[in-house]
């Protein structure tokens, strides 16, 4: 959102919106103060507002590369005593090592070091692995997009589906075990459902036989059709839990915006033009109820990549997640640090990319 | 809400004072408050559920016993499942687990109601001076807070109380300066609205400074607000708690829920089917956020934050 908006009734609006899902103030959202006209012609004010975006974005990369340096460098101590990590190392070689990472170097220049490095991809080498953190990083990156990417894809669905259906029966008896169950998952430590499930069908749970992998993402021994459904055996229960603690933030924001758009008169006229229920819900209302859960899609899109740390870690899937816990335990922090960069980027890339598209979704949005 | 007991001795024998009418509509409003939000049933079952449990930590000693961490004098065998004298079984140390589960409630509920308070009243600060000044300050104040916002927030509190010492007052912090930013951008939106009424007008008209306008106008106007987002915050923040706990970065001299599930796998309580000492502490996590959770959302929608909205 821009920082710079100083149109009070609209950010109201914009952030209420964003946060309970309720609809983007109805068709009386006042214009901006300055009295724009329509904006869809306006295809350079249009472009202005994608550019802000983008600079803002620029802006937050900078301040993400600026975090992730001093965070990791300046706090804890002395590099080299950590990376030796108590071991017995002479003098000569602790400075050997100062040498070598440039630590003797003033601080901007080490700085100034770290940005062209990250910006030609190069984030240094992992203590741990002995190899460059970007290689770990590309490795891990396909399994995590596999895993999050697909409860991403199930949890949206679920939860936009879900949230309709509830809204429109709104206080039946299902609309009240919908949205109880789904608070309740909301409010559950993913990796304690992670570990019951590992319990209840990995382990096996009194008569239940161990039924799925407790962890990992492929047996090691499969190939073509049967190593798909190796990984696939391998998602289920990971995928489980994703799915669980999350779809229920889409449905809750998808009845509340749906709940919002019921009370519409337009939906009366719908009605009164002789429509069927259905189609009212799904030609009139849905659509415009969307719009929330959109703005919350791609704020959750971002997460993917960082979102699963836990599950990861409790599944021991292969992927960046794991990898994080890795370099935590440690602490490995050449590996920390891309890491977080990573996390970091993907969420403020997805955010622009949501802030530039959202207006092409809802003219009312954008300047 | 703001000066209650301040204002209870100056009140003279008079109720035309200004002081003793606006204790009057204090009590009317809370009294009001209290009977809308009795009409939430979730909202009374969370109220109770809390209740019980702050109970149960205040008064653990009592309850358990003052030993129960104690690792030497464990008063059962190492793993044992539930049975009747250990109604939820030992952990490998033969500690009740009951009791540490009670003992755990004490620091998963101090954790997470501090890390909400921090995070909230740095979420208000930022939010009310970036909505009441204008200009660069709010232009930069809100860059920050936009940038905040956009960091992945386990991730930030991780790195956080990865580079820390490991207390409790590490866990604190980083949650707390990691979550402030949604207050902010809420607390920022109302304030704006708030000062676009005629009485701040009035107000700075008859001379009100910076700080008697945020502080007596403002701040009792996003003061629900701030109240239905801190039970939110609460909620998460004890999640991230045992998020933390559990990756190893709590405090390992004390006792918590998140502490106890981290116990568990490390004791191989997963490979061998120890449900039961996985289950409680989870659930208990699960109910504390849960309650939460439901009061949050009926003070919410008691108090319905969009108040300046036009609609």
């Amino acid at each position: 959102m821009a920082a710079a908006d100083n149109n009070p009734a609209a950010i109201l609006a914009a952030e209420a919106e964003a946060r309970s899902g309720a609809g983007p103030g109805g068709p009386a959202a006042p214009a901006g103060p300055r009295g724009r006209g329509p904006r869809g012609r306006d295809t350079t004010a249009y472009l202005r507002y994608a550019g802000g975006k983008l600079g803002g974005a620029l802006v937050s990369m900078f301040a993400v590369l600026v975090t992730s340096f001093f965070l990791f460098r300046l706090i804890p101590g002395d590099p080299v005593k950590q990376m030796t990590g108590g071991r017995r190392v002479s003098a000569e070689q602790l400075a050997a090592m100062r040498q070598e990472f440039g630590l003797d170097d003033p601080v901007w220049k080490q700085f100034t070091d770290y940005v062209g490095n990250v910006l030609t991809g190069d984030f240094g080498t992992s203590y741990q692995f002995h190899a460059p953190v970007m290689d770990k990083i590309t490795e891990a990156l396909g399994p995590t997009l596999w895993l999050t990417g697909t409860a991403y894809v199930l949890y949206t669905v679920i939860g936009i589906w879900l949230g309709t259906r509830t809204a429109w029966r709104n206080g039946r008896l299902g609309d009240r075990f919908h949205t109880g169950l789904a608070l309740t998952l909301y409010s559950v430590p993913s990796f304690w459902l992670g570990l019951l499930l590992i319990i209840t069908f990995s382990v096996g749970a009194g008569p239940l036989p161990g039924l799925f992998p407790t962890g990992g993402m492929e047996s090691g021994d499969e190939t073509g059709f049967a190593y798909v459904l190796d990984v696939a055996h391998h998602m289920v229960l990971p995928v489980l839990t994703l799915v669980a603690v999350g779809y229920a933030q889409t449905l809750l924001v998808m009845r509340s915006s749906l709940l919002d758009e019921m009370g519409g008169d337009y939906l009366t006229t719908a009605r009164a033009k002789g429509l069927r229920d259905d189609l009212v819900r799904r030609r009139h209302a849905v659509p415009n109820a969307l719009l929330p859960t959109v703005t919350l899609m791609f704020v959750n899109l971002g997460t993917v990549v960082a979102g699963a740390i836990l599950v990861e870690t409790v599944f021991s899937w292969p992927g960046l997640g794991g990898l994080f816990y890795q370099a935590l335990s440690v602490p490995d922090l050449p590996l920390v640090q891309g890491l977080f960069f990573v996390f970091a980027t993907a969420v403020i890339l997805m955010n622009t990319v949501a802030d530039v598209i959202y207006p092409l979704f809802d003219p009312r949005v954008g300047r | 809400m703001t000066s209650d007991t301040a204002a209870t001795a100056a009140t003279p024998a008079a109720a035309k004072s200004p002081r003793a009418l606006a204790r009057a509509r204090r009590r009317h409003s809370a009294v009001r408050f209290w009977r809308a939000y009795r009409t939430h049933k979730a909202g009374l079952i969370g109220l109770g559920t809390l209740v019980v449990i702050a109970l149960a930590a205040l008064f653990a000693p009592l309850l358990v016993g003052a030993d129960a961490q104690s690792v030497t004098d464990a008063p059962g065998e190492a793993m044992r499942a539930p049975t009747g004298e250990f109604p939820l079984g030992t952990d490998q140390f033969g500690r009740d687990l009951l009791a540490l589960l009670v003992w755990g409630a004490r620091i998963s509920l101090t954790v997470g109601l501090l890390a909400a308070f921090l995070s909230v009243a740095i979420g208000t600060v930022v939010g009310i001076t970036a909505g009441h000044f204008r200009g660069w300050y709010a232009t930069v104040i809100m860059r920050v807070t936009d940038w905040f916002l956009v960091m992945p927030t386990l991730v930030l509190a991780i790195a956080l109380a990865s580079v820390m010492d490991r207390s409790l007052w590490t866990i604190v912090v980083a949650i707390g300066v990691t979550t402030w930013p949604t207050t902010a951008r809420l607390v920022r939106a109302q304030t704006l609205a708030v000062e676009s009424r005629p009485y701040i007008e009035r107000a700075q008209a008859l001379g009100g400074g910076h700080g008697h306008i945020m502080t007596r106008h403002v701040l009792p106007n996003v003061m629900p607000l701030v109240l239905a987002q801190t039970t939110l915050v609460i909620s998460s923040a004890i999640l991230t708690e045992a998020t933390l706990a559990f990756l190893g970065l709590g405090d390992p001299t004390v006792v918590s829920w998140g502490g106890l599930l981290q116990d568990a796998r490390e004791a191989g309580a997963v490979s061998a089917g120890d449900w039961w000492y996985l289950a409680p502490p989870g659930i208990a996590i699960a109910v504390v956020a849960l309650a939460f959770t439901l009061c949050g959302r009926a003070v919410e929608s008691v108090l319905n934050p969009r108040l300046g909205v036009t609609r």
